[in-house]
C-alpha cells in the first residue's frame, strides 16, 4: 500500500507484471496487514498454496481465495475489498478508510483539561512520607474529573493496584471435594484400582465457575471527563477476568475488549482510543444499547452475566426507547448495574429522562465518580 | 473410498454442482472456500446469522460426498471428554466381577487384568475421537463460540495435529484428515489462533433470486406465487422490518412449509398473521409484523 502512493496507478500495475506471481501476491498480503488486517506469515502461505490450488487466471478465484484465507471477521472484508481492488486493477485506493486512525488523539488525552482545580495536594505536608499517604488518601475520594495532569497520573498508578474478582455461579460440573455428595464414578474407580476391594468413599460437590462481567462505558461528552478512568477501570477487569467484555457507548457501538488486552494500561487506553470513533460526542443510549443486545447480548454474551452501564443518563433520543432496552437487557443478565458519577455528590436526585426511565430496570445503582467508589463497585460485582 | 478429502472436487464449480443435488444452492464464494478447505485439509469456519445454512452446509457435504457425518454440538462448559474419550466405567466394574466371579481362587496377573480393562472395548469415542477413526469423513463442530476458551484451544490443539493420545491405549492418528466445518453465531470473538488454522467464511443472508431457488428446490410441492410471496416478504422484513430477530432462510422455509400446509395458494393478510409464529420469534416481533402486514401485502 505505502508503495504503491508514490506511483501512478498505470506504473504500478506494469510493476506489477514484471515480476513474478508470488512476489506479487505476497505483495498482496502485506499490502493487506499494512491496512490493519491480522496477516501472519503463515496465513500468507496458506494463501499462496490456496491460490496455487484455483489458479491465478480467475481473478474472482483468487479473490475468494484471499478472503478464506486473509480474513476473520466481517470487519475485515470492507477492508480487504479495498485493498484488493487497488493492488489488482490498479486504481488508487480511497485513503479515507484505509489509513489507520493514528492521528485521532490518544484516550488518555482525551480527558486532559488544565483547569487546575484546588490545590489542596501533598505538597503542604513536611513528611514526605505521610504527605504520599494522606496524598493518596485524598485522591480515592476525589471526584476523577476535577484532578490536574500531575494527579490524575498519580491516580493511573493507583489503578494498578485493584484486583477486580469476578463474581462466581454454580458450575454444571461438579468437583472432587474431602465432604459433600458421595461420588459415584469416582468411588468405584477407586475400588476399581484395588482390583475390587472397597477403598475410602470419594466425594464431590458443584464446582463454579466465574460469570461474565460486560460493561459498557458511555463516551459521550457529558462523560468525556471520567471515559479516562473508567477504560483504566475496565483495564483491570479484563486484565483480571479473561470473559470480561467491555464496549463504548456514544453516538454508535464499540467492542474494545481486544484493545483492552494489552497488559500496559497506557498502551491499550491508546489502542483503544485508535478503535473508538466517537470520542465525546452525542449521547443515543437507547439505540447503542439496542445494538449491543441485537448484536452481541441476546446471542449469548448478555446471558447469565454482570452487566454494568458507565452513564450519567443524558439521552438524545427519547428515553422509551431506552427504557424498552433496559427492560430486555433486564431479562437476559443475570443483574444490571448502573453507575452513574453523579450519583456520590450532594443533592444529586435521579431526574434526567434516561435515568428515569432506566431505573426501574436496574438492580444496583451507585456511584463512580471516584476511586473509592470504583472501589465499591468492585465489591458490589464481586458479590452480584 | 479409501482416498482422502483432496480429490472430492476438481474445482469450485463441482462443488456447487454436487451440493446442488443434495438440494444445497452454494454460492461462488463458499463453493471456492469449500473447495479450497478439501484440497488445503484446513477446517472451514463458518460465521453468520443464525438461519444462513451454516449447519446445512456440513449436512449436504456429507450426504453430497456419500459420507458419513460428526456431530459435536459445542454449549458452555463442555470438556474433552465429551468430545474426546471416556471410560466406561460400570462395564469396566462389571467385567472386574465377571472374572472374579469365573477364576474364583485362581491367582490372576494383575497387569493382565489392568490391560484387559482398559482395552477398546470399554472406550466411549466421543464425536473428535470417532471423526478421527472413521476419516474421511465430515466433522461438524457446531457453534463453537459457546464452548470456552480453553476448550477452543484443545480443538486446535486436535485440528492441526490430527491425532490424540490416551494414555492406556496410544496414538490415534487419523490417516485422512476429515472435513471439518465449525460454526459460531458470534456470541464471543474466536481466538486468532483458531481463525488462523482455518478458512474464514462469512455467511450473509441469501438475496431475493437465491433464496427464491433455496424454497422452490427444497420445497417443490408449495406453488410458485407462494413461495415469490413469501420470499419477497422475508427480505423486506430483514431489509425494512428493523426486527429483534430477522428471519433466517430456515424461518422462511418453515412458513412456506406452514402456509402449504394449511391449503393456502397466496399469501394474503388473515392467513399470514396466523401463521407469522413460523417465521417470527419475539412477542415484540411479532407485533410489529402484523401492524406492518397489511401494508406490506398491498405494495
Amino acid at each position: 500500500m505505502t508503495g504503491m502512493t508514490g506511483m501512478t496507478a498505470q506504473q504500478c500495475l506494469e510493476a506489477h507484471h514484471r515480476r513474478p506471481p508470488d512476489e506479487w501476491l505476497i505483495g498482496f498480503a502485506r499490502a493487506l496487514r499494512a491496512a490493519g488486517l491480522h496477516v501472519t506469515a503463515d496465513r500468507e502461505r496458506t494463501f499462496l498454496v490456496a491460490v496455487s490450488q484455483v489458479g491465478l487466471g480467475e481473478r474472482r478465484g483468487v479473490y475468494w481465495a484471499g478472503r478464506a484465507t486473509l480474513t476473520s471477521s466481517p470487519a475485515d472484508v470492507e477492508r480487504y475489498d479495498q485493498v484488493f481492488t487497488a493492488w489488482f486493477t490498479g486504481r488508487p485506493m480511497e485513503t479515507t478508510h484505509t489509513v489507520p486512525p493514528t492521528v485521532r488523539p490518544p484516550v488518555r488525552q482525551a480527558a486532559l483539561d488544565d483547569d487546575a482545580a484546588s490545590g489542596a495536594g501533598p505538597e503542604t505536608e513536611d513528611d514526605l512520607l505521610r504527605a504520599r499517604a494522606s496524598g493518596q488518601e485524598v485522591l480515592r475520594q476525589r471526584d476523577v474529573a476535577a484532578l490536574d495532569r500531575a494527579e490524575r497520573a498519580q491516580l493511573a498508578r493507583m489503578f494498578e493496584r485493584l484486583h477486580p474478582l469476578a463474581p462466581h455461579r454454580p458450575a454444571r460440573r461438579h468437583v472432587p471435594r474431602r465432604t459433600g455428595p458421595v461420588n459415584g464414578p469416582a468411588t468405584l474407580r477407586e475400588q476399581l484400582r484395588r482390583v475390587g476391594e472397597p477403598g475410602p468413599v470419594r466425594h464431590h460437590r458443584r464446582g463454579v465457575r466465574t460469570r461474565r462481567v460486560v460493561l459498557l462505558i458511555d463516551v459521550s461528552g457529558s462523560m468525556s471527563a471520567y471515559a479516562d478512568s473508567l477504560l483504566r477501570l475496565a483495564h483491570r477487569f479484563v486484565q483480571a477476568a479473561p470473559t470480561t467484555e467491555v464496549f463504548t457507548m456514544g453516538t454508535r457501538l464499540t467492542h474494545v475488549t481486544r484493545a483492552l488486552r494489552e497488559r500496559d494500561p497506557d498502551r491499550a487506553l491508546v489502542a483503544a482510543g485508535a478503535v473508538v470513533p466517537d470520542w465525546s460526542g452525542g449521547t443515543r443510549l437507547g439505540d447503542a444499547l439496542a445494538a449491543f443486545l441485537d448484536r452481541w447480548g441476546r446471542r449469548g454474551m448478555a446471558r447469565g452475566a454482570v452487566v454494568v452501564l458507565f452513564s450519567d443518563g443524558w439521552e438524545r433520543t427519547g428515553p422509551e426507547v431506552l427504557g424498552e432496552q433496559m427492560r430486555r437487557l433486564r431479562a437476559l443478565a443475570h443483574r444490571v448495574v448502573w453507575v452513574n458519577p453523579h450519583r456520590g455528590k450532594a443533592g444529586y436526585q435521579p431526574i434526567q429522562q434516561g435515568i428515569v426511565a432506566a431505573l426501574p430496570h436496574v438492580d444496583d445503582f451507585v456511584a463512580g465518580h471516584s476511586f473509592a467508589t470504583f472501589e465499591e463497585l468492585i465489591e458490589v460485582i464481586a458479590h452480584a | 473410498m479409501l482416498r482422502g478429502m483432496e480429490q472430492a472436487f476438481t474445482s469450485p464449480d463441482d462443488v456447487t454442482a454436487t451440493l446442488a443435488r443434495t438440494g444445497y444452492l452454494a454460492d461462488e464464494a463458499l463453493a471456492t472456500v469449500t473447495f479450497l478447505a478439501t484440497r488445503l485439509g484446513r477446517p472451514i469456519l463458518l460465521e453468520g446469522e443464525p438461519g444462513t445454512g451454516k449447519t446445512a452446509l456440513a449436512e449436504s457435504l456429507a450426504e453430497a460426498l456419500g459420507q458419513k457425518l460428526i456431530r459435536l454440538q459445542c454449549y458452555e462448559g463442555i470438556e474433552a471428554t465429551q468430545a474426546l474419550y471416556d471410560w466406561d466405567f460400570p462395564r469396566q466394574i462389571l467385567h472386574l466381577r465377571a472374572v472374579e466371579a469365573v477364576a474364583g481362587d485362581e491367582h490372576r496377573d494383575p497387569k493382565q487384568l489392568e490391560a484387559e480393562l482398559f482395552d477398546e472395548r470399554f472406550l466411549l469415542a466421543r464425536p473428535v475421537l470417532r471423526a478421527l477413526r472413521e476419516a474421511p469423513c465430515v466433522l461438524l463442530i457446531d457453534e463453537i463460540d459457546r464452548a470456552d476458551d480453553e476448550f477452543e484451544a484443545f480443538l486446535l490443539e486436535v485440528l492441526s495435529t490430527w491425532q490424540v493420545t490416551i494414555p492406556e491405549v496410544g496414538t490415534i492418528a487419523a490417516e485422512h484428515p476429515p472435513l471439518v466445518v465449525l460454526t459460531s453465531n458470534r456470541t464471543r470473538e474466536l481466538h486468532d489462533a483458531l481463525k488462523r488454522r482455518c478458512l474464514y467464511h462469512w455467511i450473509d443472508h441469501p438475496g431475493l433470486a437465491r433464496e427464491l431457488d433455496i424454497v422452490r428446490t427444497r420445497l417443490p410441492e408449495v406453488s410458485d406465487t407462494l413461495a415469490e410471496q413469501v420470499v419477497r416478504l422475508v427480505q423486506r422484513l430483514r431489509t425494512e422490518g428493523d426486527l429483534i430477530k430477522p428471519p433466517g432462510v430456515a424461518e422462511t422455509l418453515d412458513w412456506a412449509r406452514a402456509l402449504d400446509a394449511l391449503g393456502a395458494g397466496s399469501l394474503d393478510p388473515e392467513v399470514a398473521a396466523a401463521t407469522l409464529g413460523a417465521a417470527v420469534k419475539y412477542r415484540e416481533d411479532g407485533e410489529r409484523v402484523r401492524a406492518m402486514l397489511d401494508r406490506m401485502l398491498a405494495g
